[in-house]
């Protein structure tokens, strides 16, 4: 055993080795995205299986697929990634499974990352599937290990629920380097792996009795802990047990304290014994009340008669991330203590500084381009979920719309049907055009909609930290693979119009796009030109002052974070890395490589 | 014993390695340890604040308003904007690099260096400023900025509960064997930066 300093998605992947996991599979998304990312590197060291899937769903079936063969498997994603997995999930625990089968399923309160707030734990108990909710990446690897025998005792799928601050967030925790997993006995063929109606039916009451036999052994699970103090009680889920903790250290006040790991199935007995000691009770959590109305419901089930406060009287709120200043007054209202937050004078004005795209970076061209080529159509631009979302900043401004995991194409195609003489432009990136992508452009040759797809192709995952995909003929462990080919599978997919284009070749570019808005569609753009965090700069560029008419036309329009207004004519700083795309749009011709 | 650090700065400064390094030299140090890290979508030229808690007996891992005992900024604005963190009579150690977002170049919003300058004066009397991104050109490479500054943090040992050999220790430990020179470099320009301003 050593110590060592982890974050807290290392930590669950270290959980997964310790506990001889077989397969592991994943897809990227912020703040999950290094639980497989660390497992990949393991995975090669230890000699168990790690992908990166195309999807979320895709992820789960392949875990499910060695589950029923008894192997020990692990999926992970970001919260909204269980939305695509959830057709499998649903079905799947009342399939049940043979080896452990442990879901991560990473939520971001805030949200810091992410297009919404939902909480996993709600989704658990929707489909009947025990949640972990870890306040420490110390824990979080206990719970890993314990998830995958929990998952075989009960036959069913396991998730276990970090936040940003359990994921992002690193602590020492005692890792061991022994990998032991057990033989995969192999699959039984046996119809009990058949969802037919009449299975389902045949099941349904076997799922909700495993949900009260969750409950019965989360009773003496380690991650739920009683303290009791007073008669005042609280009772804090995950991350919101540490804030709780440190508000009652700052506020000098004690409360009786319950802390719970496992907040579905809530287990009842502990909860009521809880119940029985305090006089009123506090529930502190992050989202929805998950925790809070179990609670309420076995108090009225054992009438035990007790103020419960937290969401319902708009005690604890329900939306964004908790941390201590925000708990610290709610603990001191519900305990009755004073509590006068910290002085603070009023800071001088600020720049905003929201995230950008990053300087040289290809989506800008492609994004400029498109616009260029589309002035005077009034076109819609419809966006994706990846780093080009940053389109929307200004003086770009080229996403109008963004929903999910390729909806770009769906989107683009609805608001062509209302508005026909419209043209609508759908962007998005290569790992979504896989993820997501592709059933949107089959259904938009089937259907012959008239729209442009411009696939973003910067060789890459950027966004979530430049995982490969199918695009990349890389797999998670780095081994070589089939590289697949987003223009040949466009054109196999039926559409007529398909062209691929290094966006930094200006000219050829806004030929390109210029002819995809002219034709009729469905027509394919692949903008293809490799993220700049991949390659290194190429060189450096420069305004020549005898040249610059100072239309600042650079600065206003590409919005470069390399290009500065300069006091006499714009300069290009060091953070250039020489994509050159400046100097082909300047009109006065004045922007010139360095050293030529 | 708690004692917490806020790391402010602009995504791409090194914000997250330095965090590392600050945990890994308090785990040396025999202390437990806490980081609060901002990955994804910040990353991107975004404000980012990284939070480290090293002591015994942590909770979580975001640091509570008025708590931090010390504020390193790698940039001018994001210091001033963490700096509500910093309890009453904590430290900080502030590059004066200036970073102008987009918002700022395209006349949307305002960069006072001046008045951010004098607001921490004002706020901090004893604050550090550090060339941080000067020095660390003149070390070798301007990605070192955050090993400057990690140097100058080094000469409040007493104050910080970790010593300079356990924080340059860690620095090297976490950084590829090809980077040490250049960041030794930087540490040691950053330790002269104080003592010699």
């Amino acid at each position: 055993m050593a110590l060592k300093v982890l974050l807290g998605n290392e930590a669950i992947a270290y959980g997964a080795v310790e506990a001889g996991v077989h397969v592991a599979t994943g897809y990227p998304g912020t703040p999950s995205s290094e639980v497989l990312g660390t497992l990949a590197v393991l995975a090669r060291e230890k000699g168990f299986y790690a992908e990166w899937s195309t999807n979320e769903k895709v992820a789960l079936e392949v875990a499910t697929g060695a589950a029923l063969a008894g192997a020990r498997a692990i999926v992970t994603m970001k919260h909204v990634g269980l939305n695509v997995a959830a057709d499998a999930l649903m079905t799947l625990a009342y399939l049940g499974v043979e080896g452990g089968l442990v879901l991560v399923v990473a939520d971001d309160p805030g949200p810091h990352s992410s297009q919404n707030e939902q909480d996993t734990r709600l989704f658990g108990r929707f489909a009947k599937v025990p949640v972990l909710d870890p306040a420490t990446p110390r824990e979080a690897k206990e719970m890993t290990v314990y998830a995958f025998d929990l998952s075989e005792k009960l036959h069913l799928p396991v998730i276990i629920r970090p936040t940003t601050r359990v994921s992002h967030v690193c602590q020492e925790v005692e890792v061991s380097e022994e990998y032991n997993p057990r033989p995969v006995r192999g699959f039984k063929i046996d119809p009990r792996w058949v969802c037919m109606p009449s299975l389902a039916a045949q099941k349904h009451p076997w799922l909700n009795a495993q949900q009260e036999k969750a409950q019965e052994l989360f009773v003496t699970a380690p991650f739920n802990e009683v303290q009791l103090v007073s008669k005042s009680g609280i009772i804090a889920s995950g991350v919101s047990y540490n804030y709780v903790r440190e508000a009652l250290d700052r506020l000098g006040a004690e409360a009786s304290l319950l802390k719970i790991g496992t907040p579905y199935p809530l287990p009842e007995s502990l909860v009521v014994d809880f119940l029985r000691q305090v006089e009123r009770v506090l529930v502190v959590e992050e989202l929805e009340p998950v925790v809070e109305e179990q609670v309420v419901a076995a108090a009225f089930r054992h009438n035990l008669c007790l103020p419960i406060a937290g969401k319902r009287d708009r005690m604890v709120p329900r939306e964004g991330e908790l941390d201590v200043d925000r708990v610290t007054p709610v603990v001191a209202r519900f305990l009755g203590v004073k509590y006068v937050p910290p002085e603070g004078s009023a800071l001088p004005p600020l720049p905003q500084r929201g995230p950008i795209l990053c300087a040289g970076c290809p989506h800008r061209a492609s994004f400029y381009i498109f616009k260029e080529a589309a002035r005077g159509m009034n076109a819609v631009f419809t966006g994706d979920i990846g780093c080009y979302t940053l389109g929307i900043a200004p003086p770009l401004g080229t996403v109008h719309t963004c929903l999910c995991m390729g909806a770009s194409i769906g989107m683009a195609m609805g608001l062509w049907r209302a508005e026909p003489r419209r043209k609508c432009v759908a962007f998005l990136g290569d790992s979504t055009f896989f993820h997501n992508g592709i059933p949107g452009l089959i259904d938009a040759v089937y259907n012959q909609a008239d729209i442009v797809v411009v696939v973003l192709d910067n060789c890459t995952t950027a966004m979530t930290g430049h995982q490969p995909h199918p695009g990349t003929g890389r797999t998670a462990a780095g081994d070589a693979t089939r590289e697949i080919n987003i223009a040949e599978l466009a054109r196999a997919c039926g559409v007529a119009y398909v062209r691929e284009v290094d966006p930094l070749n200006s000219r050829e570019a806004f030929a390109v796009a210029l002819e995809a808005l002219r034709r009729r569609g469905p027509s394919v753009v692949v903008m293809k030109s490799p993220c700049t965090q991949l390659i290194k700069p190429q060189g450096r560029y420069q305004v020549n002052p005898a040249k610059c008419a100072q239309y600042k036309f650079c600065v206003d329009t590409v919005g470069c974070p390399a290009i500065l207004p300069g006091e006499e004519h714009p300069v290009i700083t060091d953070k250039c890395v020489g994509c050159g795309f400046c100097a082909t749009i300047c009109p006065a011709d004045a922007i010139e490589r360095v050293g030529e | 014993m708690k004692f917490d650090i806020v790391i402010a700065g602009v995504g791409g400064q090194g914000n997250v390695l330095a965090s590392r390094v600050l945990a890994r030299a308090a785990l040396a140090a025999g202390l437990e340890v806490r980081t609060s890290e901002s990955i994804g979508m910040a990353q991107r030229e975004g404000q980012v604040a990284s939070h480290v808690r090293m002591g015994k007996g942590l909770a979580g891992g975001i640091i509570p308003r008025g708590e931090a005992d010390l504020l390193i900024g790698l940039e001018l604005a994001e210091a001033v904007r963490a700096l509500p963190k910093l309890r009453a009579g904590g430290k900080a150690v502030v590059s004066t690099t200036v970073i102008r977002p987009l918002s700022v170049l395209l006349g949307n919003s305002l960069y006072d260096d001046a008045a951010l300058l004098g607001y921490l004066k004002e706020r901090v009397p004893d604050v550090i400023f550090v060339n941080a991104e000067d020095l660390a050109v003149q070390a070798g490479n301007r990605k070192a900025a955050n090993s400057v500054l990690l140097g100058a943090v080094s000469t409040l040992d007493g104050f910080v509960p970790v010593s300079a050999e356990l924080l340059l220790d860690a620095l090297l430990q976490t950084l590829l064997p090809r980077l040490h020179e250049v960041n030794r470099r930087a540490f040691a320009l950053g330790q002269q930066a104080v003592s010699k301003p």
